[in-house]
């Protein structure tokens, strides 16, 4: 059989197609946000952001709630929320606010997990290691998680669309943008809030540790060729994307972890990108 | 009525004043130098001036048709800009923003507005350059460019010059003078300079630790020769 016929075989099956739609509308959304993230130099946002997820996650798993959501969402918006606010008037600084918050939510969980008896603990360390490097989950998508993930990612593309010119103001310079009028504080909280619902959204796909990749790989390597920001924000849309649908159906074939795949794609990318940017492209 | 008068004003950070007791006046077409030592606070009032701090006491009044919001602002570079992938266009039109109201997209006469701002400070031939590779002087006309799309009235600048060759200063002088002669507008200008200050400034504003003064240039040159308080 020629990988092309067992790729058309996974492809009729419905749960293959589910994980290309939801992984594809993750990665885009992941990379679009990622625009505004990397140049704002807050990186590793997503990073802290799902171990926070993740931590919330054991809290909810240890209070056997059933709808996890209902717990993790609200938690990482919030820390979304005080994470874009900080600046440079803070005590701590964005990179160890990030940081600290970041190990520590991922120790406290775990070891709530550890402490506090639960029927789950039987798979402790099967859980966590899905939870932190992504799961087959994406492949037991239910058709509301799906219709759900595809409303959330029309959200996030519109918000970005509509608010393209503002989210750019306030990206490149903060401090101009809020004195000739803009409302700063708004957008920081807006675009915090939905990339607190990607984030959540995403740690089903790679899982909390590799979710930065997502957001940090396609803007980083489209930023090497491209010189405009409407050429970066289009070109890491469809790097994200390309990488997704590649780094999936690669996964399938080759039965390797879904997440892991889709990153090692980001960084194989990555590295084409800078090649071309150091030998074609004229500065 | 002033565009912009400032009476008994004190500035600091949370309830330390660092000046206090600074009172302006700023008229239309006005070309004003706050000067200072480092933490005098004459960048905390630059930043009172438009509505990104509070001030500690006393008040700030526009008046004459200018609104705070309508003060063009030309800030320090940040780290961020260094690298930051966006073309001289995108960063100009981009002034034009406190003009769209609830629109979501720039129209015929916002981008009208964005080439005469580029024309005026002649970087029209750069537009479509990335911004990390212009020389700093370049870099400096851009952002005017910006500020001079955000406004009709005023133009408000930190230490413009700051980390510039003297060809590239002088440059940047001569158009901000431009500017203040030919659109009228008033200039508000943060700066170590004093020499370009005795040179272009309609009027001066002295932080000092003492006191602060405020003065047409005539007056700064005649009580002192022209030295800092």
């Amino acid at each position: 059989m020629s990988v092309l016929t067992v790729l058309m075989e996974y492809l009729s099956r419905s749960m293959v197609r589910n994980a290309l739609i939801v992984g594809t509308l993750i990665a885009l959304c992941a990379s679009l946000l990622g625009t505004t993230i990397v140049l704002k130099r807050l990186s590793f946002i997503g990073d802290g952001l799902s171990h926070v997820a993740f931590g919330a996650l054991c809290i909810a798993t240890v209070l056997s709630i059933t709808d996890k959501m209902i717990l993790v969402l609200p938690i990482t918006i919030l820390v979304a929320i005080i994470l874009m606010g900080s600046n440079d008037k803070k005590k701590i600084k964005g990179d160890a606010a990030i940081a600290m918050l970041s190990v520590g939510a991922l120790a406290f969980g775990y070891l709530l997990l550890n402490i506090v008896p639960n029927k789950r603990t039987a798979n402790l360390s099967g859980d966590v290691c899905s939870t932190l490097f992504g799961s087959m989950s994406i492949l037991t998508l239910s058709t509301s998680d799906v219709i759900l993930c595809i409303v959330l990612s029309l959200v996030v593309v519109a918000f970005f669309v509509i608010f393209y010119h503002r989210i750019f103001s306030v990206t490149f310079d903060e401090s101009f943008a809020s004195a000739t009028g803009i409302r700063c504080n708004l957008y920081k909280i807006l675009l915090s809030i939905i990339i607190a619902v990607v984030i959540v959204l995403s740690m089903q796909l790679v899982g909390s540790l590799l979710i930065s990749a997502l957001i940090v790989f396609p803007v980083l390597s489209t930023e090497r060729i491209f010189k405009s920001f409407l050429s970066v924000v289009i070109a890491s849309g469809i790097v994200g994307v390309f990488c997704a649908v590649s780094g999936i159906i690669a996964s399938i074939i080759l039965s390797t972890p879904i997440g892991a795949t889709v990153v090692c794609i980001n960084v194989i990318v990555f590295a084409v990108f800078v090649i071309i940017g150091k030998f074609f492209v004229k500065h | 009525m002033a565009q912009i008068k400032g009476v008994d004003v004190s500035v600091g950070y949370e309830k330390r004043i660092v000046a206090g007791n600074i009172n302006f006046e700023i008229n239309e077409g006005d070309y004003l130098y706050i000067v200072g030592e480092n933490g005098s606070g004459k960048s905390t009032l630059m930043k009172c001036i438009l509505g990104l701090e509070k001030v500690v006491g006393g008040s700030i009044v526009y008046g004459d048709n200018l609104k705070q919001k309508e003060i063009g602002y030309l800030p320090q570079q940040t780290f961020i800009q260094r690298d930051f992938p966006a073309t001289v266009y995108e960063i100009v039109l981009s002034g034009c923003l406190n003009g769209l109201g609830w629109r979501p997209f720039f129209g015929k006469k916002e981008k009208n507005m964005a080439m005469e701002a580029m024309r005026k400070l002649e970087i029209t031939d750069l537009a479509k350059r990335s911004y990390p590779e212009l020389s700093g002087g370049q870099q400096q006309r851009v952002l005017l460019a910006r500020a001079l799309c955000a406004t009709g009235k005023a133009l408000l600048l930190d230490e413009p010059v700051a980390g510039l060759d003297p060809y590239a200063q002088e440059q940047l002088y001569t158009l901000i003078y431009k500017i203040n002669k030919e659109e009228k507008i008033t200039i508000i200008m943060v700066s170590h300079d004093i020499e370009a200050a005795k040179k272009y400034a309609t009027h001066i504003l002295h932080i000092g630790k003492e006191k602060c003064v405020f003065c047409t240039k005539h007056e700064f040159i005649k009580e002192n020769g022209g030295c800092l308080f």
